[in-house]
């Protein structure tokens, strides 16, 4: 090949490439535009009866949005409110979302008409979110990462607010913890996965230390967390506060799935439900004999599911093209 | 080759501008295949964590799962890929090889959608093509500039690579912002695209490359024994010692930034801009240092590199803080890399035969991955059980010991044997 050639052959390539490219982005770009302004202001609020979730279908994606408890396949109601995470419970929404560009996230305090009434900076990769159930502490969920350059290793952070004294705990890493009765420390705590009770101050959570991921109870006045339980990942307190729906991973093996289960917290003894196929989320109750939970379907889409807590019957699709659902009872 | 001639002065002369000129078109054309492709690639790695965690609402094990596939998949495809290169002399075609895998990779990320196993396959295909790639590129480069101009071309690739590196995050900030990233996956669909057209482009540039194909050897001389061979030999045994060695001393530029962190408990979205501090002095370093091995020799210079690491190390232990804190330590870590990546490069190509170089290259740079491994694991345990301070001590303490190892090891020795 002599060089003419070459050339010819590099220039006509990198310009074919380039215009590709320009044209991939332009096109993504165009059609997220369409999405940003979809909703209507007021559509949707955080008054009873309703389910709450984040819509992911393409007319618009990521804008918070609810059905009828009774008729979830119904009419959505659509905001103009976008976020990657959501949950609400007591009158009080919460919303995870990139703030500018790519680096850097926020958390969204919403009041019952999605207005934002106060934000807090979030370093890392916001991924859980949670609210107790009278609306007054909010907890997240933070991966922390490096980059390449650290080889890609993470941790996670999980905080917490409290709207009442304004006091925010940037991470349960500094509380005391006592793994199977005795004072632990280790330099690889992880927490995630906050649940809260209706006991001021108590929660549980995930931590996970070396190859275990414990069950944990917290509690935030005394500063102080104990283990209750292997093999537990991102509970979720039942309505009656007797039980915790969570992601068991199957043998404990991450790498082989989760399925979704309850434990009875008074006898320990662990239900696993209907759904077979792998949960990767914090399921939520709808009500004290019901679990949902999202699952992704093709790239950008899921579908919120519903399953029995009994262990009995099989998974049904609640609502289509959902994900981060609440119920707002 | 003889080990008296690694670290002598052989042609003296100026670090100007002209010494460049001399190194010939195909360490730039190497270079900037490197370049496009780091953009490509850097751009991807800047949003992979985002894209898993944002976008796909992956849980915190199913992205370790993801990030171990990702790690594990290249040390010993490097080692077959040397092989091979060598064994069908055709290093350019191995390395393009591994260009455009990792090219085809990017839109495997697109098509791979929410499946955490599919995209663990991806990046293992990714992995593998820059396994592939990086010794044959490197055999290139010693193939490709006069001998005592080794510092000089490794420091010039490496510098353009580092460019990459650099611009790479950048255009994906520019991709997102153009294309949304709000709401939903089209934008990062929308990067690893572009992302796949760049390094399709860099695949194309490596038309310019120049191959070197040598008369085909004797039969026998590119054999598994042969390779083996290469350890008999003293030079080539005793580089690959201290390689190793320095990889034990090297604590992984993790540690580094996380105790920089611990230190000043900055932000933690402002870590990746460490990193950007430490590429910034690489880059900007790389092309210099190299010219000054060429003239002074590549062991001071290599191990002033290493002199600079314990230095790092130092300051992590110093009462010193703030801004002064960050840029000497950032800084002085850019010059460890400038003095010691490609220089060592350099110090291996002219010990290994020609018939047998990529090879050689490819067990060096094994040989360094695999202890730089280890020392993190150990240096991880160390920290978790003797706390922050004993383990930098320690650290400091092994690069000392690794310093006088290698210069024992590598000085040129008056008598050489044949």
């Amino acid at each position: 090949m002599n060089t003419r050639t070459r050339v010819l052959i590099a220039v006509t390539g990198v310009l074919t490439l380039a215009a590709a490219a320009v044209i991939y982005v332009g096109v993504a770009g165009a059609r997220n535009q369409d999405t940003a302004s979809a909703g209507t202001s007021g559509a949707v609020t955080l008054e009873g009866g309703r389910l709450l979730f984040r819509s992911t279908a393409d007319a618009d994606r990521g804008h918070v949005s609810s059905v009828s408890a009774a008729d979830p396949g119904g009419a959505r109601a659509v905001s103009t409110v976008s976020c990657s995470r959501v949950y609400a419970a007591g009158g009080t929404g919460i919303c995870l979302r990139p703030e500018t560009g790519l680096t850097t996230y926020q958390l969204a305090v919403l009041d019952g008409r999605l207005a934002v009434t106060q934000e807090i900076p979030l370093v890392g990769l916001p991924n859980r979110a949670r609210v107790s159930p009278d609306g007054k502490r909010l907890a997240w969920t933070v991966f922390v990462t490096g980059d390449s350059y650290n080889g890609g290793r993470f941790s996670t952070r999980a905080g917490t607010l409290d709207l009442t004294t304004d006091n925010v705990e940037g991470t349960l890493e500094d509380f005391a913890v006592t793994v199977d009765g005795k004072p632990y420390k280790a330099a690889d705590f992880n927490f995630w996965g906050v649940t809260f009770t209706r006991q001021p101050g108590r929660f549980y959570a995930t931590m996970s230390t070396g190859s275990h991921r414990y069950l944990v109870e917290g509690d935030s006045t005394a500063r102080t967390v104990k283990t209750l339980r292997d093999n537990v990942e991102c509970p979720s307190l039942s309505p009656d506060e007797t039980r915790v729906a969570y992601k068991a991973a199957i043998d404990g093996d991450p790498a082989k799935g989760w399925r979704v289960s309850v434990l009875d917290l008074a006898s320990g003894t662990v239900t696993p439900l209907a759904e077979t196929r792998n949960v990767d989320d914090q399921p939520a109750w709808l009500d004290d004999r019901t679990v949902a939970y999202a699952l992704p379907r093709t790239q950008g889409h899921s579908d919120v599911w519903a399953v029995s807590a009994d262990g009995s019957g099989a998974p049904r699709l609640l609502i289509p093209e959902a994900e981060s659902p609440a119920a707002l009872p | 080759m003889y080990l008296s001639t690694i670290g002598r002065r052989e042609h003296p002369g100026g670090v100007s501008k002209k010494s460049f000129a001399l190194l010939g078109g195909n360490v730039f054309a190497l270079g900037t295949v490197s370049l496009v492709t780091d953009v490509s690639s850097e751009m991807v790695t800047a949003v992979l964590p985002v894209y898993l965690v944002l976008g796909l609402h992956l849980g915190p094990a199913a992205y370790g799962v993801v990030d171990g596939l990702y790690t594990g998949a290249t040390a010993l495809l490097r080692l077959v890929g040397g092989y091979v290169a060598d064994r069908v002399r055709r290093r350019k075609a191995v390395a393009g090889l591994g260009y455009a895998m990792s090219a085809v990779a990017k839109l495997g990320l697109v098509a791979a959608g929410s499946s955490a196993t599919a995209i663990g396959v991806v990046l293992t295909a990714d992995r593998t093509g820059k396994g592939l790639r990086t010794a044959p590129r490197d055999a290139l480069i010693t193939l490709s500039a006069p001998e005592h101009m080794l510092g000089r071309a490794f420091g010039v690739h490496r510098a353009m690579d580092s460019v990459g590196a650099f611009l790479g995050p950048l255009a994906a900030v520019a991709v997102l912002a153009v294309a949304g990233s709000a709401t939903g996956v089209e934008g990062f669909d929308a990067v690893f695209v572009t992302s796949f057209c760049i390094a399709t482009a860099g695949v194309l540039l490596a038309l310019f490359v120049r191959d070197h194909r040598a008369p085909k050897p004797p039969s026998g001389t590119v054999s598994l024994r042969a390779a083996a061979g290469l350890l008999r030999g003293a030079g080539v045994r005793r580089l690959l010692i201290a390689a190793c060695v320095l990889g034990l001393a090297t604590i992984g530029d993790g540690f580094v930034y996380l105790l920089l962190q611990d230190k000043e408990d900055i932000a933690t979205g402002w870590f990746p801009l460490l990193a950007v501090g430490t590429n910034l002095g690489y880059l900007l370093l790389a092309a210099p240092l190299g010219a000054l091995a060429d003239r002074i020799g590549r062991l001071p210079v290599m191990l002033g590199g290493y002199g600079a690491l314990i230095a790092v190390y130092l300051l992590l232990l110093s009462p010193l803080t703030g801004w002064a804190l960050f840029a000497l330590t950032l800084g002085l870590y850019g010059v460890f890399y400038a003095a010691t990546d490609g220089v060592l490069m350099a110090l291996a190509g002219p010990l290994l035969p020609e018939a047998l170089r990529t090879t050689g290259i490819a067990i060096v740079q094994s040989g360094q991955a695999l202890a730089y491994f280890v020392s993190s694991v150990l240096f991880g345990l160390s920290w978790q059980f003797w706390g922050a301070t004993t383990a930098i001590t320690i650290a400091a303490g092994t690069v000392l010991v690794a310093v006088a190892a290698t210069f024992v090891l590598l000085v040129p020795r008056r008598k050489a044997r044949p």
